[in-house]
């Protein structure tokens, strides 16, 4: 397959970044989108170029590192795919496929494709864990858990935090990752302690770094590769007045 | 985030003026009488309890309140919105959500214009070819006058914005509110959607009326 690939460059975080276009002759359509930019940076490598900088770690769709909106959608025209899971085999030969990083204030471009999700990890950090005390392993269904609940935690436990449903938001919204936590673990007795203070500092985090406020236009479940449904949303927001409410009345 | 319930709230005070906006509207096809007096009614209601027309401004009060608080969250969410995504995308497929949902913003900015010349229009009567204070049945009439389509060409764009404005307005409080489970998200939908079909016939058929002679 010959593949125009039009692809942002940028230096570092204060370079103002640009898009390059390459072409790559020799790709194969049982390669993956990563490998296709591997394809590419072996050839810049070889000509004394810059390689194209990218996020990526296991390859299989599971670990949220990979990300890059290709051709205007996050991890690529496929539904409910990763960009490593994307193959070649989806685009037609001569296509020109666009590249470019996740869009947000609160992702900002580190080189390249390469943003720092960092903002991720913070909004984790205020709450979206539960406090248990370590040592042997409880039993298992010591603590047992309705079907019901089991099964709407572990469609939004599937979350891998990559960040496209704030790369496809038209507000640069966190929402759906904020809501596939908060419904995650409000589903669970393990997170009942914990449920009013954490949905109160996650959604603080959020709202600090920078994310914009969701308007419910669903484009980032359409967006999603664990296609997280936008119900959690609902979820967060009524778990955040109920929380709200629980404060006013302990104050 | 509590902006987002700010928003619902005042929308969803403001919908519910709507649909008895638009209820009595509706008396116009009862005859001239029917809507005169409803209007005279609706300045004599609760009185002597309350004074005359009073209702009638403390409906006018919380209105007003309602969309200076909705405004004024919308203008602070789009800004956050922009600050968001500094960069734009320079390749972005459209958005996969619906007409409605994309214009929101410009489709306020519209409804807030028609609510101000529908205001000095028939209200204050300042911009009415007729414009006499009591007779709406008049001014209603002389306003959709065939001779003025382009008023009511501007309604009529203005009421179909409204209809998309409520629909994605509608199902977005509903769920701001977490009145939504994957279960009836999809009724909460169809709801919405019927909702501001109803509202935007409602509200359509008392201009066409006038405008082709049948009340």
């Amino acid at each position: 397959m010959k593949l125009h690939l039009k692809v942002w460059r940028q230096r570092d975080a204060d370079d103002r970044g640009h898009m390059a276009t390459y072409d790559v002759d020799d790709a194969s359509p049982d390669m993956s989108f990563l490998e296709l930019l591997d394809v590419l940076n072996e050839k810049l490598t070889v000509e004394g170029e810059e390689p194209v900088a990218f996020d990526h770690d296991c390859r299989e769709g599971i670990c949220g590192a990979c990300s890059m909106v290709i051709d205007g959608q996050p991890h690529g025209p496929e539904k409910a795919t990763t960009t490593c899971q994307l193959h070649m085999r989806h685009f037609s030969d001569g296509d020109t496929i666009t590249v470019e990083p996740f869009r947000a204030g609160a992702f900002p471009v580190v080189k390249d494709l390469v943003v720092d999700r960092g903002a991720f990890d913070r909004i984790i950090a205020a709450g979206g864990y539960v406090s248990a005390p370590t040592g042997s392993a409880p039993d298992a269904h010591a603590v047992p858990v309705p079907k019901d609940q089991a099964d709407r935690a572990f469609t939004a436990a599937a979350c891998i935090g990559c960040g496209a449903c704030v790369a496809a938001c038209p507000n640069g919204s966190g929402s759906l990752f904020l809501g596939a936590k908060i419904t995650h673990l409000g589903e669970m007795p393990q997170g009942q302690p914990e449920r009013n203070s954490r949905v109160l500092a996650m959604v603080d985090e959020h709202d600090a770094a920078g994310f914009g406020g969701c308007t419910n236009t669903g484009e980032c479940a359409v967006a999603c590769p664990k296609e997280i449904p936008l119900d959690v949303i609902s979820q967060l927001n009524r778990d955040y007045l109920a929380a709200r409410r629980a404060r006013r009345r302990s104050a | 985030m509590v902006l987002k319930y700010v928003m619902a709230a005042s929308g969803a005070a403001m919908l519910l003026y709507l649909v008895l906006h638009m209820i009595g509207n509706l008396k116009i096809f009862f005859g001239a009488d029917a809507l005169d007096s409803y209007s005279a009614w609706l300045r004599t209601l609760l009185e002597p309890a309350v004074p005359y027309a009073g209702v009638l401004w403390v409906i006018r009060v919380i209105l007003t309140v309602a969309l200076v608080a909705h405004v004024a969250s919308a203008i602070v969410l789009a800004r956050r919105a922009r600050a968001a995504r500094p960069v734009r995308y320079v390749h972005r497929q459209p958005v996969q959500g619906s007409y409605a949902a994309r214009t929101m913003r410009w489709g306020g900015v519209i409804i807030l214009l028609f609510v101000i010349y529908h205001v000095l229009d028939l209200t204050t009567g300042t911009l009415n070819p007729n414009g006499v204070h009591g007779e709406v049945h008049s001014n209603v009439v002389a306003d959709f006058d065939p001779s003025r389509w382009y008023v009511t060409l501007f309604y009529t764009l203005a009421v179909l914005t409204v209809g998309f404005h409520v629909r994605h307005g509608l199902w977005s409080g509903l769920q701001t509110f977490g009145r939504s489970n994957a279960l009836v998200q999809r009724s909460l939908k169809t709801f919405a959607f019927v909702f501001a079909a109803v509202l935007v016939v409602g509200f359509l058929s008392v201009p066409f009326a006038a405008t082709f002679g049948l009340v």
